[in-house]
């Protein structure tokens, strides 16, 4: 790739023409980076050396062949260490004992803010990740920009949409869902037609409820260094807890927990007939639920307010430069993050069914207009794009999420199984991360 | 009307026990090898069996299902299809065939880990049983002590200390602890005591052997029931030992198989994994194996003692 290239794509990308005429450069496009930055990029990977990766993005694996390929000097040890929480274990234990910290590690983005507050990872704007605004979607650049601060580049995205199951509602003759209030009544209607059919599964996720607030334009968390907020009396997250609400004291929702061998079976044989989740759903569902291929299709999530177009991501993850990894190459480490996460490996994540946070790929004709053979024929990119583009500015994470979600089934999630109201729950919850946060040195205001 | 009930009901049972006292004397001459027969104690037996084995059915007729078929047919019965041979054959191909690696990096933590465990709990467990010495009663103390203490409990203390030498995410870190084993040392101090008689300790001493001669020409033989029971547990344990390696291990090149399908099961909850449940149900199906294997061959070994007889 030379220079004149990446330096013409940076000039289009900050103009904010991102568009089409750039998806005719096909898949050897990289992100926009500073001349110098580029050069200096390109000394480091002549030179060579080792890094470790520790990421569970099964795609990974390709982009890091490819790049080894294109630099043979490169040797780059990608290490499963386990997927979201006991990576994040294995990552901690690792940072308090000193040693054996990767170079770069995934990362999902409700978990980024927590190791960057505990000064775990490298700030890249060093690097020039500060030019790549208006590479990303505002959602997932958000989640990595902190305090004017790059913790790390976005690896795929979750825009959310609304999976049905399109036989179960053509067989009872019933509408696909619009706004939320829709959604409640499907759920009704599906459980008169058929009490084996439920319109959702829930038992109490945290990353789930926390996007239908951020879809209905709550901040319940908001972030300024150390001073954090956590309120859940807006307007907003009121009514997602209501209408929710109605949903459980109705027993509409199927009591089964997601990710489980069960749920793959109640979206494979129609018990659960939707799912609002993020973008990447679809390979999990054709690797999944196989059984099912033709039945599904992605429509755009129910709104709060009739005629309303708002989303919100679910989900989604970035590969970040720790801080102290065990070979000190923090420039050979962004080198292959930008190659992976901002280059030519977006393609290659991307064909093999990955859902990328990059503007360009998602403006791409090609992409957009790709057939979903399990979603019988249908354009899913097309509503997906759209969701991305629909996400809500100005949310933020807890600087100790991980911990929050973990104890969210004793809190919130006790509205599932007995007699108290989600905002009683919320309440618990938000009493609970109060107390934890002012123990950990945050001060905490409700 | 009601006078003639409580006398039929109190003559009925007395004639009853009268005909039952009589079988009872007919049929007293129970042996050890004809006992008598107890439907309670059938119905319990058969409660225990059942429990135990239909785990293992079932893991034998889902191994022949399909991901699809998993999800569409009954639990305890086969589905239409039948897939065994070619999920046997995706679970050893799988991920550039990282299943046979991790069936090698077990058994090389059993030889090494359970072989040398067993090996020191020999030594240890003869010494103690036939030598005389200051402190044995503090040794058996710390012994019974360890056997109390569950391996989960040490297994962060151990993380720690692994960390500090270098050794996590190495094997050795699997090794080095599975070769302590106080539960054998004890079986086999206990088993060395009453398998290995003094006068034929006496008997070789005076013609002249030395210990170390007479240990192994003479008492390892005797001591052979007790060598394959300790064997056999401590394989057990090292084949299904989950916990410390979790700890222990980073690199997926050095699981063993617990970990390695606990991996494969994770997959199917993580966005962009892709699910394959058949391959875990194959994947646990063919790690039993080996160990179903190794009981059948061994427990002959370990069913007669050996000294039965020997010295009168």
């Amino acid at each position: 790739m030379t220079m004149q290239r990446r330096r013409a794509m940076s000039a289009a990308a900050l103009t904010g023409a991102v568009a089409l005429t750039l998806a005719a450069c096909g898949s050897d496009d990289s992100g926009p980076t500073d001349g110098e930055a580029a050069e200096e990029v390109q000394n480091v990977l002549e030179e060579g050396g080792e890094l470790t990766i520790w990421a569970w993005e099964p795609t990974l694996d390709q982009v890091v062949q490819d790049f080894e390929a294109e630099y043979p000097q490169v040797s780059i040890d990608l290490v499963n260490a386990g997927s979201g929480n006991d990576q994040y274990t294995a990552l901690q234990n690792a940072i308090s004992a000193g040693s054996g910290i990767p170079d770069l590690a995934h990362i999902e983005y409700f978990a980024l803010s927590q190791f960057a507050l505990s000064e775990a990872l490298v700030d890249l704007s060093q690097f020039g990740a500060g030019e790549l605004d208006g590479t990303y979607t505002p959602g997932p650049w958000n989640a990595v920009n902190q305090d004017g601060a790059v913790y790390g580049l976005p690896m795929d995205s979750g825009p959310m949409a609304l999976y049905y199951n399109q036989t179960v509602f053509d067989e009872h003759g019933i509408d696909v869902p619009t706004t939320w209030d829709e959604y409640v009544q499907a759920g009704r209607d599906l459980q008169a037609a058929d009490p084996d059919v439920y319109i959702a599964n829930d038992t109490g996720e945290a990353g789930f409820i926390t996007s239908l607030m951020w879809q209905a334009g709550a901040q319940p968390f908001q972030v300024e260094g150390t001073d954090v907020t956590i309120d859940f009396s807006e307007e907003a997250t009121v009514k997602v807890a209501e209408t929710w609400q109605q949903l459980i004291d109705e027993e509409l929702v199927a009591p089964i927990t997601g990710w489980t061998d069960e749920w793959y079976q109640g979206l494979a044989d129609g018990t659960i007939a939707t799912l609002a989740a993020g973008a990447w759903m679809p390979a999990n569902f054709e690797s999944g639920v196989p059984g099912a291929s033709g039945d599904w299709r992605a429509a755009p999530l129910p709104q709060w307010r009739e005629g309303a177009t708002s989303s919100a991501e679910n989900g989604g993850s970035a590969l970040a430069i720790m801080a102290n990894g065990e070979n000190s190459n923090e420039a050979l480490a962004y080198a292959f993050l930008e190659y992976a996460n901002a280059g030519p490996g977006v393609q290659t994540k991307i064909d093999q069914g990955l859902f990328p946070g990059t503007s360009e790929h998602l403006a791409d004709e090609e992409f957009l207009n790709a057939e979903f053979e399990y979603f019988d024929g249908q354009q899913a990119n097309q509503v997906f794009a759209e969701s991305a583009a629909n996400v809500p500015e100005g949310w933020s994470y807890l600087p100790f999420q991980v911990y929050a979600n973990s104890i969210f089934s004793d809190t919130v999630g006790q509205a599932y199984i007995s007699g108290t109201s989600l905002t009683e729950g919320l309440q618990a919850w938000q009493d609970a991360l109060v107390t934890f946060g002012n123990d950990q040195g945050f001060s905490v205001n409700q | 009307m009601s006078a003639p009930t409580p006398q039929g009901t109190s003559t009925r049972p007395g004639r009853k026990q009268v005909t039952l006292a009589a079988s009872r004397r007919a049929s007293r001459h129970y042996t050890v090898e004809r006992p008598r027969r107890s439907p309670l104690l059938t119905a319990l037996t058969g409660i225990v069996l059942l429990y135990s084995l239909v785990p293992l059915i079932w893991l034998f007729v889902n191994s022949t299902k399909t991901q699809a078929g998993l999800f569409g047919s009954f639990g305890l019965w086969f589905s239409d299809d039948f897939a065994l041979w070619s999920n046997v054959a995706d679970t050893l191909s799988y991920d550039d065939g990282i299943f046979v690696r991790w069936l090698l990096n077990t058994v090389f933590y059993v030889v090494l880990g359970a072989g040398g465990a067993t090996f020191l709990a020999v030594l240890g467990g003869y010494a103690l049983a036939i030598f005389d010495f200051p402190g044995k009663r503090g040794v058996f103390a710390i012994v019974i002590g360890a056997v109390a203490v569950p391996g989960t409990a040490l297994a962060v203390p151990t993380f720690l200390m692994f960390s500090e030498a270098g050794l996590t995410n190495t094997p050795w870190a699997v090794i080095i602890p599975s070769l302590i084993s106080p539960f054998g040392l004890y079986l086999m101090w206990v088993y060395s005591s009453s398998a290995i008689p003094t006068e034929l300790l006496e008997a070789a001493r005076v013609d002249g052997s030395g210990e170390f001669s007479t240990f192994f020409r003479i008492s390892l033989p005797l001591l052979g029931p007790g060598i394959v029971t300790v064997l056999l547990f401590t394989m057990v344990a090292t084949w299904n030992n989950y916990f410390l390696p979790l700890i222990m291990l980073r690199d997926s090149s050095w699981y063993p198989l617990t970990l390695g399908l606990n991996a494969w099961n994770s997959q199917a909850s993580t966005v962009g994994g892709e699910a394959i449940f058949n391959l875990v149900i194959t994947g646990s199906l063919l790690t039993i194996v080996p160990l179903i294997a190794a009981f059948l061959l061994l427990q002959r070994y370990w069913r007669s003692g050996l000294t039965a007889g020997s010295v009168k």
